[in-house]
C-alpha cells in the first residue's frame, strides 16, 4: 500500500464491489486479474515403484512468486450524449474503474477549455457522489479538495464523478463545449510496462499496465438560451376615415414578442407606456386577438390608467410569437 | 530488490510435503528420486537486429497476463531403475494452462479424478450440460514415463498464464 491508502483506510471498506458474485468459479476472474499480492505456488508430486515393491511418494520443493500490481485506470462518460445546458451552473458525470488488480487511488483533473470548443466553461469543482445515487446533490456529495484524489478503490471498484461547471452568460445558442476529466494511478502512469520498484502491493512492484494507468473521458454541453425580440408597431385612424394623427386619432399599438433560440424564457412580462398626448382606450387591451380586462386580476393583462400596459406571457417557448395590442386615442 | 523480495522459495524437506495418506514403504530410505521444481517468467525482448524473440528470465516482476513455465527437473540417482513413474502436479489458482500447451499433455479438469487430453474430456455446465474441456479448466497437469534407468535426469514444463 502507498501511504496515502492509510489515509484512506476508512474508505475502502465501503468501496470494495461486491466480489462475492462469482463465487460458483474457484479461480478468481476480476476484470484485472489476480489480485496483486497474491502467491502462487507450485509443487509437484510423483510416484514410482522400485524394484517391483510397493509405491513411493516424493514431492518436489515448492516455488513461490508473487503476483505484483499491474495500474490500470479507465474512465468514461455517463452523460447520454450531449448534455443540454444554460448560462449557470452545469454538470458532467464520469464513472471511474480501477482496473488494475490492487487497492489504487486516481489523481483526477478537469479541463474545461478543450481545443474547438465554441465557448469554455469555467471549472467549479469535482464532486464524488458519497451517496451512490448517481446525482449530484448540492450540499450531500463530497466536493474534492486540491490535489483531487480519490479513495484508494479496490480492485474493480467503480466510482461516480461529478464535474461541476459554470456556463458563461455570453455564450450563444446552440454553442458547445468540452468537459476533459482525467485521471492517473497516483502510484504511477505511462508507457505500459513502465516499473515502479516497491510501489505496489506488500512491497511488490507496480507496473504500468495497457492503459498507461491514465484515463481521459470527455462530456460535451449544448448551450441552450431563448431570446426576445420586441417589434411595435401602430396603425392610426383618424375621425375623418384617413390616417392622420390628429386629435381623436385612434391608435391602435402592437408589440409582437418573438421569442427565438432553443428552450423557452421565463417569466416574460411585456410592458410599454401609454404615449404623451395619447389617452388608452379602455377595453381595448388584447393578446393574440383575445381581450384581456384593464385590472389587475385573474388574467394576464392590465392597464393602469393613463400610464402604461403590461402582459404577463409567463414561460414562453422558443420558436412562439406573441402579439399584444392596445388602442390610445390622441388627445 | 527482486532476488531477494521476489522469493523463489526452495521449501526444502521434500519428503514432509508428502501425502501421508499414501504408503510410505521403506520409510527413512532416502528416496533415488528427486524433483526440483522452478518457474521462470516469459519475456518478450527485442534483439539487436529488431526481431522480438521470448526469452525465459527469473519472474521479477509479474502480473496478470504474464506468461509463466514452471519447470521440474527429475533424476534417478539410485543404482537401480524405477518404473511407473508419475509425476502430477496441480495448477496453482492463480494461472490457467497456456493454450498453447501441448495438445497430448495428459491433464485434468475436475481436480485429478479423471484424466486423459485435453480434447477428450469435458466440463459440466451449472445447467447441467457439458462443453468441451479448454486449457483454462485444466486443474492439474501429469506425466507418465514407463521407467528411468539409473543415472538418468530429465525435465518436465508446462507453461501457464496468470489470470
Amino acid at each position: 500500500m502507498k501511504p496515502h491508502a492509510l489515509l484512506y483506510a476508512s474508505f475502502t471498506t465501503i468501496l470494495t464491489p461486491a466480489m462475492l458474485a462469482g463465487l460458483l468459479v474457484s479461480a478468481p476472474a476480476q476484470a484485472g486479474g489476480v489480485t496483486a499480492g497474491t502467491l502462487i505456488e507450485n509443487t509437484a508430486e510423483a510416484t514410482y515403484e522400485e524394484g517391483g515393491g510397493a509405491p513411493r511418494n516424493i514431492s518436489s520443493n515448492t516455488v513461490v512468486v508473487k503476483v505484483d500490481e499491474l495500474l490500470d485506470v479507465t474512465l468514461t462518460s455517463l452523460d447520454p450524449g450531449r448534455l443540454t445546458a444554460r448560462p449557470g451552473d452545469a454538470v458532467l458525470t464520469f464513472e471511474l474503474t480501477n482496473q488494475g488488480n490492487g487497492p489504487e487511488a486516481f489523481r483526477l483533473l478537469a479541463d474545461p477549455a478543450v481545443a474547438g470548443n465554441d465557448f469554455d466553461t469555467t471549472f467549479r469543482a469535482i464532486a464524488i457522489d458519497s451517496n451512490g445515487n448517481g446525482t449530484y446533490d448540492d450540499g450531500v456529495d463530497q466536493i474534492m479538495t486540491q490535489p483531487q484524489t480519490t479513495p484508494v478503490l479496490a480492485q474493480d471498484a467503480r466510482l461516480t464523478l461529478f464535474v461541476l461547471v459554470t456556463v458563461p452568460q455570453g455564450a450563444a445558442d446552440g454553442q458547445t463545449s468540452t468537459v476533459a476529466l482525467s485521471a492517473q494511478a497516483v502510484t504511477g502512469s505511462g508507457t505500459p510496462g513502465t516499473v515502479f520498484d516497491n510501489a505496489g502491493v506488500d512491497g511488490g512492484d507496480a507496473i504500468v499496465g495497457t492503459t498507461g494507468a491514465l484515463a481521459t473521458a470527455r462530456g460535451v454541453l449544448s448551450n441552450s438560451v431563448a431570446s426576445v425580440e420586441l417589434a411595435k408597431s401602430v396603425v392610426l385612424r383618424d375621425p375623418f376615415g384617413g390616417t392622420g394623427a390628429v386629435p381623436g386619432t385612434v391608435a391602435t399599438f402592437t408589440i409582437e414578442a418573438r421569442v427565438s433560440g432553443s428552450g423557452e424564457v421565463a417569466n416574460l412580462v411585456v410592458t410599454d407606456a401609454i404615449p404623451a398626448g395619447t389617452t388608452y382606450a379602455p377595453g381595448t387591451l388584447a393578446l393574440d386577438g383575445s381581450a384581456l380586462s384593464d385590472a389587475v386580476d385573474g388574467d394576464a393583462g392590465a392597464a393602469s390608467g393613463t400610464n402604461r400596459i403590461s402582459v404577463k406571457l409567463g414561460n414562453v417557448a422558443a420558436g412562439t410569437r406573441r402579439a399584444v395590442t392596445f388602442n390610445v386615442t390622441i388627445n | 530488490m527482486k532476488p531477494i523480495n521476489k522469493l523463489i522459495l526452495a521449501l526444502a524437506a521434500a519428503t514432509a510435503l508428502a501425502a501421508p495418506a499414501m504408503p510410505l514403504l521403506a520409510q527413512g530410505a532416502p528416496s533415488p528420486v528427486v524433483l526440483s521444481g522452478d518457474v521462470k517468467a516469459v519475456k518478450t525482448v527485442t534483439g539487436p537486429d529488431g526481431k522480438e524473440r521470448s526469452e525465459l528470465v527469473e519472474p521479477s516482476t509479474i502480473v496478470p497476463g504474464d506468461r509463466l513455465v514452471f519447470g521440474t527437473d527429475y533424476a534417478n540417482k539410485g543404482a537401480e531403475p524405477v518404473t511407473n513413474f508419475i509425476v502430477t502436479n496441480p495448477l496453482p489458482a492463480a494461472v490457467r494452462l497456456a493454450p498453447d500447451a501441448d495438445k497430448a499433455l495428459t491433464v485434468s479438469v475436475d481436480g485429478g479424478k479423471t484424466w486423459g487430453a485435453v480434447g477428450a474430456l469435458t466440463v459440466s455446465n451449472p445447467d447441467g450440460t457439458t462443453r468441451p474441456a479448454a486449457q483454462a479448466d485444466v486443474t492439474h497437469v501429469r506425466w507418465v514415463l514407463a521407467s528411468i534407468a539409473p543415472g538418468v535426469a530429465g525435465r518436465l514444463t508446462y507453461p501457464a498464464i496468470i489470470r
